[in-house]
C-alpha cells in the first residue's frame, strides 16, 4: 500500500491566479494512496524543497507528487529534494499544472477541475513507479579534435593544458586551415601567419598532443566517455619520423616550377594553398611554415607513380632516406572520451553566378585569392598584380555578398566576415599602392565586433576607399579593362566602373565531405551542412550527442575571435567530461525483456541514437540489447516493438495505462487485455 | 519530316513577316513540317501579364488546348514573346488549382496531354539538326561576323524557360557556326535592349540599344543575329534615331537566325525578305559574295 504525498505549488500567481491550489490539495488528500497533501507558494525554493524533505520523513512517504511547472523546468530540483528526503529520486512524479493548465486556460473552475484530474493521473502513475539506479560508466581520458585549423588547434591546446591527451586529425598535409592562407587579419591588421604559427608549433611540441595530419576520420562507434574512432592515415610517401624538412627533395623535383627570365613561372602544378595562383612540385609542403614540415607526394603527377617507377630523384637525394614510395594507407582505431568537431569551411564557387565572370575573366578573383597576392610569401611575392598580364591594377572593385544573402541560389544567410575583410582589402590595397582607386559595392556594412565599425570607417575616411551602396549587375571585359556595371542607390544612379581587378567576397560554405563526416559522427546538420548546435543560444558548442562538441565555422560562418572563444568553450566542455571519474547515465532508458524478444531487429533500425545492438543470451538466444549509456529514453523502440518486449523505465506501459485508467470510468486494462 | 503545330503569333503576320517567311523556308530545309494551328489567337504577350493575371494565363491556354484538340504533341512558336508566354502558362498550369481556374475561363477545358512548346532556337540547335544544316550549306558565310543576341525572353526566368545557361547561352551561336558564319563572342548576349520601355521611355530604349550595338561593333561584328521580333524591331528600327541623338554612325544589319539558315542553304535574300529590314544588309551580304 503506497504512501503518496502531494505538493501543490502556487508558483507565485502563475498557477494560483487561475487554479484554486488549496482546493486541489484538498481533493488530492481524498485520492487513493494519498496520505498527505499541501500547497505552498514556491515549491522550487529552498523552503519549498525542505518542505518535501520534512514531510517525507514525517509521514513516511514512499512516493512524491509535485504539482507545479513543467518537468523541463524543475524535475531535477524536485528529484534532488526527494533524494535528500531519503527516497530514491525516481519515485517522484511531476504533474504539470502550469504550462498544461494555468497558462493555457482563463476559466478558474475549469482550470481547477483540470488540475485535479492531472494530479489524479500523476498519483496513479506515482503508485506504479519503481526505484531506478543510474548506471556509472568509465571514461577514456583522451580527446579527439577533428580539424587542425585555428579552432581545432586552440581547443587542443586548452584540453592538453588541462592535462589530458589530445589527438588532432587534419586532412590536409599541414595544420593551419584557411587562417594560414590569410595575409592580414582584421581589425588589428596582424599578420595572420605570425599569430597563427606559434600556436601550431605549440601544438606540435606539446607533450600531450599527437598530430595525425594528412589523415581523416572514417568511423566512429561508441558513446560519450567511450568512443572508438577509426582514422585513415593517408600515405605521404615520406617517413615523418625521419624527415627533417630540409627541403632538398622539393627543390630537386624535376617537375618543380621554375621562374623564367621574363618573370613568368613554368612547370609545377597548381598549389591549393596558393588558391591555384601559385605552383608547386610533385613532392611538396603546402607552405614554408607547415606543421609538420614534412612533404607529401602528389601521386597523380609524380613521375614515379605515373610512369611506373621512373625518376625517384627525391628518394636518392634525401640525406635521411625518408622518401618511401611503398608506404601504404593505414587504418588505426583509438579510444577517446570526447570529440571536438572543428572542421571549418570552404568558399562559395563564384562560377555559379555567371554575371560576375569568375572563371571567364582571369582578373575577376576571390577575396582569398587576393590574400595570396598580397602576401609576401605568395605567388607574386606580395605585389598585387593582375593575373592576366602581371601589371599592377590602378582601379580595383570589391563586390560584397557573392553567394551570401541570396535567396535565388538557396544561400540566404550572411557570411559574417566579408564586410570586414573587404574593408581590410581596401586598406591593404591602399597600403600597397596609395594611388590605387578602390570601390566597394555593398548592401550593408556589417561591423558588429569590437573595433570593427571604427575599422571600416578608417577604410573610408583615412584611406579614401569609395563605398557604393548598390549591387553589381554584370562584369565583362572590353579593351583590356573589366567593365563593372552596378548601381549607387544613395544617389539613385547606375554606375559603370572600368576596373583593372575585381574582387568577389565569396560566401562561407560547408567544406567538402562535411555531410559524410557528420553522418559518420551521427550528428545533425542543417540544409547548408552547418552542424546543428544542441541549442543555438544556450549550448553553442554542444551537439545533441553527448561527448561531441563543436568549435568554429563548422556550425556556421564566424570570425576568428568568435572561433577562438568557441574553441576554448568546447575545450572546457570536453575537460568537464574527461575530468570525471565516471559518468552517470540517465536511468530512464529502454530495457528489453529478453524472454519476450523475438530478435526482429525493428528497434535496432528505429533507434535514432544507435543505442540498440543485437546480442545473445547465455543460452544462445539472439536478443536486442539497449546500451543504457547511449539511450536517450525517446521511446521510439517501445512503439516499434511488435511484441511489447521493450519498456521505457519511468514510463512503462503499466504506468501509462494506470494514468489513463485514473481518468476513465472503468479501468483501461479491461479494455486492452493483451498488455 | 517531323510534324509540329505552328504558332506564328501576331508579329510574324505583321512587322516580323520576314521571320515567318524565313522560318517556313528554314524549317523546310531542316526537315521540320509546320502545320499552322487552326484558329489560333492572341497570346497576350504585349500587355496581359502586366495587367490581368488570369487573362495572361487563359489566352495562351486557349492555344494550348487548340493544339491538343488538333492532335499536336508539340508546338513551335518562333516569336520569343509568344514562346515565353506559352511556357509560363504551362509552368503555372502544373498547379491543379490554377488549372481549374483557367479551365473555367476557357470555352472548352484543357485536356490532359502535355503539349511540348518549342522556340525554334532549341529545335535548330539539336545536334542532328545542326549536322543536317552543316551538310546542306551551299555558301561560304565566313565573312559574316555575327554576334548572337538572345534578349531576355528566351532565357529568363531560368526555372521556366530552361535555357542552356541563363547568363551565357550558346544555342544561337551553335546554329550560326553550323551555318558556316563566324561567331563573334560578346558579353552582352542577354542584356536588356529597353524594349518594354520602347514607347514610354524611348530615351532609355535608345541608350540601351546603342550600348548593345556599339559593343557588338567594337568586338568586330558586322551583323547581329536575333530570334525575337521585339529584339529585331528595337535593334533594326532604332539605329537612325540613335545616330541622330548620339551622333553615331551605326549601320549594323540585324538578321533573324532563320534568314541566316536560308542564306546558308542557298536561298535568295529577297526570298527571305531581307529587303524588308530598315538597316539594309547588302554590304554585309557582299562579304559572303551574295548579290542583292
Amino acid at each position: 500500500m503506497a504512501r503518496v504525498g502531494v505538493f501543490v505549488c502556487h508558483c507565485g500567481s502563475n498557477i494560483a491566479a487561475t487554479v484554486d491550489v488549496a482546493k486541489v490539495a484538498e481533493e488530492a488528500v481524498k485520492m487513493d494512496h494519498v496520505v498527505y497533501a499541501t500547497h505552498y507558494v514556491y515549491m522550487c525554493s529552498t523552503p519549498g524543497q525542505e518542505l518535501i524533505q520534512q514531510k517525507i520523513q514525517e509521514y513516511q512517504l514512499d512516493r512524491v507528487v509535485v504539482a507545479a511547472c513543467s518537468p523541463r523546468m524543475h524535475e531535477r530540483t524536485f528529484r534532488k529534494a526527494t533524494a535528500q528526503g531519503g527516497l530514491n529520486p525516481y519515485l517522484m512524479e511531476q504533474a504539470n499544472i502550469r504550462e498544461h493548465d494555468s497558462w493555457v486556460h482563463a476559466d478558474i473552475p475549469v482550470a481547477t477541475e483540470k488540475a485535479i484530474e492531472i494530479v489524479r493521473m500523476a498519483v496513479a502513475k506515482a503508485v506504479g513507479l519503481a526505484p531506478l539506479e543510474a548506471a556509472q560508466v568509465g571514461i577514456t581520458k583522451r580527446c579527439l579534435v577533428i580539424g587542425g585549423g585555428i579552432a581545432g588547434v586552440q581547443a587542443a591546446l586548452d584540453v592538453a593544458e588541462a592535462g589530458y591527451e589530445v589527438v588532432i586529425v587534419e586532412r590536409e598535409p599541414s595544420l593551419g586551415g584557411h587562417m594560414a592562407q590569410l595575409d592580414k587579419t582584421f581589425p588589428t591588421l596582424d599578420c595572420s601567419a605570425c599569430i597563427l604559427t606559434p600556436k601550431l608549433v605549440d601544438a606540435a611540441q606539446h607533450p600531450k598532443i599527437k598530430l595525425y595530419t594528412y589523415s581523416e576520420v572514417v568511423g566512429v562507434k561508441g558513446f560519450v566517455g567511450n568512443f572508438q574512432v577509426t582514422i585513415r592515415r593517408k600515405p605521404r610517401y615520406v617517413d615523418e619520423k625521419l624527415c627533417t624538412g630540409c627541403g632538398i627533395c622539393w627543390n630537386s623535383c624535376p617537375l618543380r616550377p621554375r621562374v623564367q627570365e621574363d618573370g613568368t613561372v613554368k612547370g609545377g602544378f597548381p598549389s591549393k594553398f596558393e588558391a591555384n595562383l601559385g605552383r608547386r612540385a610533385a613532392i611538396y609542403v603546402p607552405f614554408a611554415q607547415a606543421v609538420p614540415l614534412v612533404p607529401v607526394i602528389d601521386t597523380e603527377h609524380c613521375t614515379w607513380f605515373v610512369k611506373g617507377g621512373k625518376c625517384g630523384l627525391c628518394a636518392q637525394k634525401c640525406p635521411r632516406g625518408a622518401v618511401n614510395y611503398t608506404q601504404s594507407e593505414e587504418l588505426i582505431t583509438e579510444p577517446f572520451g570526447a570529440i571536438i568537431v572543428a572542421t571549418g569551411f570552404d568558399l562559395f564557387d563564384a562560377r555559379a553566378l555567371g554575371e560576375y565572370g569568375y572563371g571567364r575573366y582571369p582578373d575577376v578573383i576571390t577575396g582569398l585569392e587576393l590574400e595570396r597576392l598580397m602576401n609576401a610569401s605568395g605567388p607574386t611575392h606580395g605585389h598585387v598584380l593582375r593575373p592576366s598580364d602581371g601589371r599592377p591594377p590602378k582601379t580595383v572593385v570589391l563586390v560584397s555578398c557573392v553567394g551570401s544573402r541570396d535567396e535565388k541560389i538557396g544561400r540566404p544567410y550572411c557570411s559574417v566576415v566579408c564586410c570586414m575583410y573587404l574593408a581590410k582589402h581596401a586598406i591593404m590595397l591602399k597600403e600597397h599602392d596609395p594611388e590605387v582607386e578602390v570601390y566597394n559595392f555593398y548592401m550593408d556594412i556589417r561591423a558588429g565586433g569590437k573595433d570593427y565599425d571604427e575599422f571600416t570607417r578608417r577604410a573610408i575616411e583615412q584611406y579614401g576607399a569609395h563605398y557604393l551602396r548598390g549591387r553589381v549587375s554584370q562584369v565583362y571585359e572590353r579593351d583590356g579593362k573589366l567593365i563593372v556595371e552596378g548601381v549607387d542607390t544613395l544617389i539613385g544612379r547606375p554606375v559603370e566602373i572600368q576596373a583593372d581587378l575585381v574582387v568577389l567576397a565569396t560566401g562561407i560554405t560547408a567544406p567538402e565531405g562535411a555531410r559524410e563526416l557528420f553522418q559518420t559522427l551521427n550528428i545533425s546538420y542543417n540544409q547548408y551542412a552547418f552542424i546543428n548546435e544542441a541549442h543555438p543560444k544556450l549550448q553553442p558548442v554542444e551537439t545533441n550527442t553527448d561527448g561531441i562538441l563543436l568549435a568554429g565555422c563548422a556550425t556556421g560562418p564566424k570570425d576568428i575571435p568568435a572561433t577562438v572563444a568557441q574553441a576554448s568553450g568546447a575545450a572546457a566542455k570536453a575537460i568537464g567530461i574527461l575530468s570525471k571519474e565516471t559518468l552517470i547515465a540517465n536511468p530512464m532508458v529502454a530495457e528489453v525483456n529478453e524472454r519476450e524478444c523475438v530478435a526482429c531487429q525493428l528497434c535496432v533500425q528505429v533507434c535514432p541514437y544507435r543505442a540498440i545492438e543485437m546480442t545473445t543470451t547465455r543460452r544462445g538466444k539472439p536478443v536486442a540489447h539497449v546500451n543504457p549509456s547511449v539511450c536517450k529514453g525517446c521511446g521510439l523502440c517501445v512503439n516499434a516493438c511488435r511484441g511489447g518486449a521493450i519498456n521505457l523505465k519511468g514510463f512503462t506501459d503499466q504506468q501509462l495505462v494506470s494514468q489513463v485508467s485514473a481518468l476513465l470510468a472503468e479501468p483501461l486494462a479491461e479494455v486492452l487485455d493483451e498488455r | 519530316m517531323t510534324r509540329y503545330g505552328y504558332y506564328p503569333g501576331c508579329s510574324l503576320e505583321g512587322t516580323a513577316r520576314e521571320y515567318d517567311v524565313s522560318t517556313r523556308i528554314a524549317c523546310q530545309e531542316l526537315g521540320i513540317e509546320l502545320v499552322e494551328l487552326e484558329g489560333w489567337s492572341c497570346c497576350g504577350a504585349s500587355s496581359a501579364h502586366a495587367t490581368r493575371y488570369w487573362l495572361s494565363l487563359a489566352l495562351p491556354a486557349r492555344n494550348l488546348r487548340l493544339a491538343q484538340e488538333q492532335g499536336f504533341s508539340a508546338l513551335v512558336a518562333p516569336c520569343a514573346m509568344c514562346y515565353a508566354r506559352l511556357r509560363h502558362t504551362q509552368h503555372a498550369l502544373r498547379d491543379p488549382a490554377v488549372r481549374e481556374q483557367v479551365n473555367s475561363l476557357l470555352d472548352r477545358p484543357l485536356q490532359d496531354a502535355e503539349v511540348k512548346v518549342h522556340s525554334l532556337v532549341d529545335l535548330f540547335s539539336e545536334e542532328e539538326r545542326l549536322n543536317l544544316l552543316r551538310s546542306k550549306v551551299q555558301r561560304d558565310l565566313s565573312g559574316l561576323r555575327l554576334a548572337c543576341y538572345y534578349g531576355c525572353l528566351l532565357v529568363r526566368p531560368p526555372e521556366v524557360l530552361e535555357p542552356d545557361d541563363p547568363e551565357y547561352p550558346t544555342m544561337l551561336d551553335r546554329i550560326v557556326e553550323a551555318a558556316g558564319a563566324t561567331v563573334v563572342d560578346w558579353p552582352l548576349k542577354t542584356e536588356c535592349c529597353g524594349g518594354s520601355l520602347s514607347l514610354s521611355r524611348t530615351d532609355i530604349a535608345l541608350e540601351l540599344t546603342r550600348r548593345l550595338l556599339e559593343d557588338a561593333l567594337c568586338r568586330g561584328a558586322n551583323g547581329i543575329v536575333t530570334a525575337c521580333p521585339m529584339c529585331h524591331a528595337n535593334l533594326d528600327m532604332r539605329q537612325q534615331q540613335i545616330n541622330r541623338r548620339y551622333g553615331t554612325q551605326l549601320d549594323l544589319p540585324i538578321l533573324y537566325f532563320t534568314q541566316l539558315v536560308g542564306l546558308a542553304t542557298g536561298h535568295a535574300p529577297k526570298e527571305l525578305l531581307l529587303h524588308h529590314h530598315l538597316v539594309e544588309p547588302w554590304s554585309l551580304l557582299a562579304q559572303a559574295g551574295i548579290p542583292a
